[in-house]
């Protein structure tokens, strides 16, 4: 089954070789990192969480994501997403795999992160994530591979496999809530301490991963002979467009109580984010961008005419993408650090290693979701060009 | 045998997993002696911080530089980096929720000193996902520096930024480390001790010995007639962020 991601045109291998060489890159810096220490990213003793805890957080919604199909056409028969449960399967394989890379990438001492599994301990909520990360990715390993297979002779696939896809739906709810608790459990932190976090982080995630789904289906559509068919996009296009107004109107709510109760300790964090604290603005350009982002997509996704179109959606696809990715790749984690428990402010951008060590781990999911979906193509005979 | 591609992957992956159970399976190393806290059962050490004493001498490093040089606590220049393990800070950052326009000036912008508050709740070792940082019977909040892993969760779970974490190899910055204490490695999270080697002695933190104000007093809140609860029952002593419900057990006389 895997050789047939060994196969490929001219084109197929200049993508992987792009993939090769941005994962070569990161891989040098990561070995500096290792030699020098964390000290060579931006994070500080003020805001010791950064870039790669925040993509990591963010990619946990792109795994739990899968869910927006494989639920619809196990549980409700949705026939119309049988070509595409299997992309998300593997796209949500891919994006575990990322968030686990982001997770050593992160530690300070990553030759003892056994140290989780030889002294299990249930108290901590770091633990749990560690376990259902886990789970997770093996539950949709073995869901893929027996879908596969099973495809490979013609076959429907095993009795077996529906209650492990039964199981996974809840693996998939359970991922993104347990993300969401590592941080909406810390005292310390206001800006994260809100028990709308997980239900914001399940909406966020339903919207943008799905809409990384539609763009996929896109560009297969375009270089292979899959289709996903009509009726499959602009039901994934209506998904992604309630998740997304949901996860707008949990913003809002989220604003409301800060912007109301005029807490300072709350409010502080808001104010850093969307106006500038004592003169420190270096998110609020984006934090503006993501709304921007945000209202464009969800004028294009809510009127049926730019949502039927590809192209519009498309476009509204990116948007949606782009907005939860500032939101949550860029704001959500920072921001919990500044200002600090002491009020003071001190600010943090990503450094250039930490910022191709990222890059060296997207394209590692990226040749995961190549190679992936190269053989979920070539089982059903639907490689070449269109 | 004929074993196709397919199988031997499977098979290989299975045995991978399999080799991880006993691992898994492995119940946690005994803590015995661990807990032990030095001063007997039942004990429970505390400080009380008399800042009007400490603010006698405004320009007094003393309990700092004894506390870095007993802990080989490295002199980072870079901010970013830098390791404290007792520091002071303004008043007001001390204790944020005690802001006010009219505060006495014998208070604003003065320094308060900080430290692990060692609580009695401690949210740290709540969150750590490897036991590397733990209570003891006697309060004191330990760290072990070989087991952390460095993922900062204490970092981010501790309301008083307490803790720091090694961003480079602090060895690199220490002029005359002490071979008594062990020095850090790059990568792990470190704070105050409360001085547990020197309590296993029988003497007080090195900080509390240093002070030459006797603005520092420690002991035992468990015994009612100890130096700390006798200054409690006297004077009114407030704790920082008391309401989050850690229990610190570092009091401030102001």
């Amino acid at each position: 089954m895997l050789e047939k991601a060994l196969t490929g045109d001219r084109r197929y291998w200049s993508w992987v070789a792009v993939l090769l060489v941005v994962i070569g890159v990161g891989a040098c810096c990561y070995l500096r990192q290792l030699q020098t220490g964390l000290g060579i990213t931006g994070m500080s003793r003020d805001v010791s969480w950064g870039f790669y805890i925040a993509q990591f957080t963010f990619l946990v919604g792109v795994a739990a994501s899968a869910v927006m199909v494989v639920l619809p056409y196990y549980l409700h028969d949705v026939k119309a997403f049988g070509k595409l449960t299997i992309l998300g399967e593997l796209l949500a394989i891919s994006a575990v795999t990322m968030c686990l890379l982001f997770i050593v990438a992160d530690l300070g001492q990553p030759q003892r992160m056994l140290n989780i599994v030889l002294h299990p301990t249930p108290h901590s909520i770091l633990f749990w994530d560690m376990v259902v990360l886990n789970g997770y990715l093996i539950l949709n390993v073995v869901i893929s591979r027996a879908t596969l297979l099973a495809r490979r002779r013609d076959e429907a696939p095993p009795a077996w496999v529906r209650p492990v896809v039964w199981l996974s739906i809840l693996w998939a709810i359970s991922i993104h809530t347990v993300t969401a608790f590592i941080y909406s459990g810390l005292a310390a932190r206001p800006f994260w301490l809100t028990a709308i976090l997980a239900p914001r982080f399940l909406a966020s995630a339903f919207s943008s991963g799905p809409a990384l789904l539609i763009l996929l289906c896109l560009i297969l559509k375009r270089f292979s002979r899959f289709d996903p068919g009509d009726e499959a996009i602009s039901k994934v296009a209506v998904i992604v467009t309630y998740a997304m107004a949901i996860n707008v109107f949990f913003i809002l709510m989220e604003l409301f109580t800060a912007l109301y109760s005029d807490i300072p300790e709350h409010l502080e964090h808001f104010r850093y984010l969307f106006a500038g604290l004592e003169g420190h603005s270096r998110l609020v350009p984006w934090m503006w961008g993501s709304i921007a982002l945000a209202v464009v997509a969800l004028a294009l996704l809510v009127n049926p005419v730019t949502r039927r179109n590809p192209r519009t959606l498309a476009l509204a696809c990116v948007a949606v993408f782009a907005s939860i990715w500032i939101d949550k790749g860029l704001g959500m984690v920072v921001t919990g650090f500044v200002p600090n428990p002491l009020g003071e402010i001190t600010e943090y951008w990503p450094t250039l290693p930490e910022v191709l060590i990222s890059l060296g781990v997207y394209a590692i999911g990226a040749l995961m979701v190549t190679g992936f979906y190269r053989i979920a193509l070539a089982e059903r005979g639907e490689v070449g060009r269109p | 045998m004929s074993v196709d591609r397919r199988r031997f992957f499977t098979l290989a992956g299975l045995t991978a997993l399999a080799a991880e159970l006993p691992v898994l399976g492995r119940a946690r190393r005994p803590e015995g002696g661990r807990e032990a806290g030095p001063g007997g059962s039942g004990t429970r050490w505390a400080m009380v911080i008399d800042l009007a004493r400490c603010h006698e001498h405004p320009e007094c490093t003393r309990c700092i530089e004894a506390c870095n040089r007993a802990h080989n606590v490295p002199r980072i220049p870079d901010p970013r980096h830098e390791i404290k393990w007792v520091w002071k800070e303004p008043f007001e950052h001390a204790f944020p929720a005690q802001k006010s326009p009219y505060l006495p000036q014998t208070l604003r912008r003065r320094p308060a000193l900080l430290l692990c508050n060692h609580c009695d709740n401690p949210p740290c070792v709540r969150v750590c996902p490897t036991q590397a940082t733990w209570k003891r019977e006697d309060g004191v909040v330990m760290m072990d520096w070989h087991r952390c892993i460095g993922c900062r969760y204490c970092m981010a779970a501790c309301p008083y930024g307490s803790r720091s974490f090694n961003w480079v190899d602090p060895r690199a910055y220490l002029e005359h480390p002490d071979p008594s204490f062990p020095t850090r490695t790059k990568g792990v999270v470190e704070k105050c001790d409360l001085c547990e080697e020197r309590l296993a002695d029988g003497s007080p933190p090195a900080c509390v010995e240093a002070c030459p104000a006797g603005a520092l007093h420690f002991g035992d809140l468990s015994d009612p007639d100890s130096e700390v609860r006798r200054i409690l029952d006297g004077r009114f002593a407030i704790r920082r962020k008391p309401g989050l419900g850690t229990e610190p057990q570092v009091f401030y006389l102001v």
